[in-house]
């Protein structure tokens, strides 16, 4: 059968979804988090090209790119903390990142 | 046809499975290894929707820096293997209702989507024929989005030293090499000359 | 002159209260004392001019209320009524003012009780010199403020500030049947001027008005509610309780409020409105059954108290008893008349007892008095004259006036006026055994009173003395010297439109006139063979009969009664109120419930903030999905 444009956005959605189930049901590791948040955006890249290819407009890809370039950015970024997090508590349990408790 | 459907199949469960398994893993490196796998289908994704520049890009890009990046933190820090906590259990059920929920309404959105059909192309695609996708893209990206491009240059430049001036830890005892110091050394700040007298010896 | 004869108190009172901490307290002496001397010295001109020259005087101040029908004026009217209770109240002010110097002379706050003791004269004024009702009720309300400031003067003691709480509670139950008859009159005649009032109340005589259930005669209705007030105002039968307590006071207010003015507003009240009266027998009858059980009923008590100033307190209020039973048969100038001697009298007995009390530093049971005689004969001497006129000894002010009014209770043949006669012929027999009693006990025989006491005796000082002289002057003269204008010959030209003079009654028999007479001599023997011949004998019948000794001392348990049926009940309703009415609903609901909500609320806030992250992106994963459930449900409202 066709795969059509609706194929590529479900299975986006679904990718989308895992990852936003990998942020708040995962309590071991603050380095899943970031994984997940990876997750998503590639989510959201797959939607992009998915919407170009269909479309036949470059327009998707270009932002595809630039997704990508702020997804590393952030990811790097992301990693920095979490290393000097663990340099001051010596540990990366999420469950244990309570300082905000009011 | 067939076969590209079956590819896209083919891509598409393994995209999903290695997410999945990302999220339920104990092992983080395991994590990380998943997503790789993941990222390999996402790009045998854009390759199929001939977007294979976008999809060399996120291999050599995302892949090769970003994820190994990952796997050098999940290796340097010291991450046990975590039991899954009674919380997670607890919190299953109404986290999956809402994220099913939140999934069936993407789905219904997205399988019910009809382009207008006057639809304006910013940019159409030139035909494949004629020119490659990466040509098509360096065409239109160096001239009409350059500002883009410029700016996540700038973003990346910001990036690096964010995580640099995050990280960089002066350790205190351990000693460094200042060359500027080493050689701005003058005579009267490196020898003393002393007067001694025999048999008293330097005091 | 009139208007000085009214404010000057006033003045004084304000210059006292206000400035009396800058000035001191002799300056505040000085200058309310000469200002009450030149308001008594003009009252006695204005006396004159208006009583035995015949000038009535009528003053529009200003303009009070002017409402729909109500119109009211500050205003001054001095018909003769007025002008003899001008000269009362100034004469005794300004005299009990000159003996408060001696008495209160160690008192700390003596500004505050000339300030009061002119304000209390101030309103009292204004009482006598109104021309309606409401400036009339100003006044009322005015000497019933400063009876409460001035009983409950010595405030840190706790007896005295209950006393001024009871005498203010009590006068405003008798304060409420007189609002009520201001009511109706104002209903009933459309006017509270007393003018418009007598001219149309011949007109109301036959009619009736609902109150209540009922269909009553609206001038009995209306005369029984004035009266009630005067009950309280003048601590009759039944809203007396107050009075004996408010011996608590210093000795002058005692003589200036309780014996002279205060209390004898309700009888001036009474005479006042004596057309309207005239026009409401029953309404009178009752007024002459209230004086004369009054006068029987107080007299009882009287004979048993051990506290001096007790003893004259019931002593005023059978006295009273008899000035209403006067009123009651209709001969309002009898009434007057004895207002007028009563008041010298009495106040002079007050005073005499202030200095005893002074003298024995402030003890006040007669129990430990004696042998006095010796030792201040001149307040003996007062004394004496004073207890002459109280129980109307021949040619004293008292018997003209006391017996004259127990002659016309007689030609009054009713029933009520035939028990009226009885009771006060009783009741004078009564008058004279405790006031023999009271004389017997404190001046003669030993001094009881113990060794320290006994050195503490002392006559007083001239400023003591001299009001003591007035008084005296007053309670042996003025009976003969006032009678043809009060009750005599000339009574008819002298009151003219003021109240109602009955016709003079001739042909009274020989024994009627003895009878008051023989019942002093009565009294006056049996006191002298109890306390002088035997004294061991009232001894021996306080131990045979206990229960009729404490039946009479508590006043027939009036108070206890009281005390019971409302003064209780309603200390529980008010507790009750308070603490769950107003503390656990209103306070409960209002500040405190929201205050205590708040606090709640806010701990269970607080639990939301849980500080891990991935409750926080929970919260945002279902904010996101329900806005998109809403979008997609309800979103074509926002295509453009």
């Amino acid at each position: 059968m066709t795969i059509g444009l609706s194929h590529y956005l479900t299975v986006a959605a679904v990718l989308f979804t895992i990852g936003i189930f990998g942020i708040f049901l995962n309590r071991k590791n603050v380095i899943v988090i970031l994984m997940s948040i990876e997750l998503m955006l590639l989510a959201v890249n797959l939607n992009l090209v998915a919407f170009s290819a269909f479309h036949g407009d470059l327009v998707g890809q270009v932002f595809a790119l630039i997704v990508l370039t702020v997804a590393a950015a952030e990811a790097a970024i992301g990693l920095a903390i979490v290393v000097v997090y663990f340099r001051n508590r010596g540990t990366i349990d999420v469950a244990e990142i309570d300082l905000l408790k009011g | 046809m067939m076969l590209s459907a079956l590819f896209f199949y083919l891509f598409a469960i393994m995209c999903i499975g290695a997410a999945f398994m990302v999220v339920a893993t104990k092992n983080p490196v395991h994590a990380v290894l998943f997503l790789i796998l993941a990222f390999f289908n996402a790009a045998g994704l854009f390759v199929l929707l001939g977007a294979e520049f976008l999809a060399m890009i996120l291999v050599v890009v995302y892949v090769g820096a970003v994820m190994v990046l990952f796997l050098f933190v999940v290796m340097m820090l010291d991450v046990d293997f975590a039991e899954l906590r009674a919380g997670f259990i607890k919190y299953l059920p109404v986290g999956a209702i809402v994220g099913l929920l939140l999934l069936v309404e993407l789905v219904f959105v997205g399988t019910t989507w009809i382009t207008a059909p006057d639809l304006v192309r910013d940019v159409p695609t030139p035909p494949v024929a004629e020119v490659s996708n990466t040509q098509a893209l360096g065409a239109v990206l160096y001239t009409r989005y350059v500002y883009l491009f410029e700016a996540a240059g700038l973003i990346l430049l910001v990036a690096m030293i964010g995580a640099i001036v995050l990280t960089l830890h002066h350790k205190r005892d351990v000693r460094r090499q200042s060359v500027a110091a080493q050689v701005g050394r003058t005579r009267e700040t490196s020898i003393e000359i002393v007067e001694v007298e025999t048999g008293r010896g330097l005091k | 002159m009139y208007q000085a004869i009214l404010f000057l108190p006033l003045i004084g009172a304000l210059f006292a209260g206000l400035f009396g901490r800058l000035v001191g307290a002799r300056a505040c002496e000085v200058v309310t004392i000469s200002l009450m001397v030149i308001a008594a010295f003009l009252s006695w001109i204005a006396f004159y001019q208006v009583a035995i020259e015949g000038h009535d005087v009528r003053i529009e101040l200003i303009s009070w209320i002017q409402s729909g029908a109500l119109k009211t004026f500050w205003s001054i009217r001095v018909d003769t009524l007025t002008a003899v209770m001008l000269v009362v109240v100034n004469t005794v002010s300004s005299v009990v003012h000159l003996y408060s110097v001696g008495y209160m002379d160690e008192d700390p706050h003596k500004e505050r009780f000339f300030a009061y003791l002119s304000l209390f004269t101030f309103a009292m004024l204004s009482l006598v010199t109104s021309d309606d009702l409401l400036q009339l009720f100003f006044g009322w309300e005015g000497v019933g403020l400063a009876s409460y400031l001035l009983i409950g003067f010595w405030y840190r003691k706790p007896a005295p500030n209950a006393a001024a709480i009871k005498a203010f509670i009590v006068n405003r139950v008798g304060d409420f049947g007189f609002a009520l008859g201001i009511f109706a009159i104002f209903v009933v005649f459309g006017a509270v001027q007393y003018d418009t009032i007598f001219a149309a109340a011949p007109d109301q005589v036959g009619q009736t008005m609902t109150f209540l259930a009922w269909q009553v005669p609206v001038l009995e209705l209306i005369c029984f509610l004035l009266f009630m007030g005067a009950m309280g105002k003048s601590a009759q039968f039944l809203l007396h309780t107050w009075l004996p307590d408010a011996m608590e006071g210093p000795t002058p207010v005692s003589a200036l409020i309780h014996a002279a003015t205060m209390v004898t507003a309700g009888v001036f009240m009474v005479a006042r409105l004596s057309p309207l009266f005239e026009l409401a027998p029953y309404a009178l009858a009752f007024v002459a059954f209230i004086g004369a059980t009054s006068a029987f009923f107080a007299a009882t008590a009287a004979v048993v108290q051990t506290d001096i100033k007790r003893v004259i307190a019931y002593s005023t209020c059978s006295q009273l008893g008899y000035m209403f039973a006067a009123e009651g048969v209709g001969a309002f100038n009898a009434g007057m008349f004895h207002l007028f001697t009563h008041a010298c009298f009495k106040a002079l007995l007050f005073l005499c007892a202030g200095c005893i009390t002074h003298a024995l530093a402030d003890n006040r049971d007669m129990r430990r008095m004696g042998g006095l005689r010796q030792k201040m004969p001149f307040v003996w001497v007062m004394m004496l004259i004073g207890s002459l006129a109280l129980t109307a000894f021949p040619l004293t002010s008292g018997f003209v006036s006391k017996d004259f009014i127990i002659e016309t209770t007689w030609f009054d043949h009713t029933p009520i006026g035939q028990y009226t006669y009885w009771m006060t012929l009783i009741a004078a027999f009564l008058t004279a055994l405790y006031t023999w009693r009271l004389m017997f006990m404190t001046f003669e025989g030993n001094f009881k009173g113990g060794k320290a006491l006994a050195e503490h005796i002392h006559e007083p000082p001239w400023t003591m003395n001299v009001p003591l002289l007035v008084l005296g002057a007053g309670a042996l003269f003025a009976g003969l010297g006032f009678r043809h204008l009060f009750i005599g010959a000339d009574a008819v030209g002298f009151w003219r439109d003021s109240i109602i003079v009955p016709h003079a009654h001739h042909d009274v028999p020989f024994w009627l006139t003895l009878s008051p007479t023989l019942a002093m001599t009565a009294g006056f023997l049996i006191a002298w063979y109890c306390y002088m011949w035997q004294p061991l004998l009232p001894f021996g019948l306080l131990k045979r009969f206990p229960a009729i000794n404490q039946f009479f001392l508590h006043a027939w348990y009036f108070d206890a009664l009281y005390d019971r049926i409302f003064v209780r009940p309603a200390k529980w309703l008010g507790n009750f109120l308070w603490r769950y009415g107003d503390g656990a609903v209103i306070d409960g609901i209002g500040p405190n419930g929201i205050a205590a909500r708040v606090v709640d609320i806010t701990n269970r806030v607080v639990r939301l903030q849980t500080g891990y992250i991935y409750h926080y992106a929970f919260i945002m994963l279902i904010g996101v999905a329900a806005l998109i459930t809403y979008f997609i449900v309800a979103g074509g409202a926002l295509t453009p």
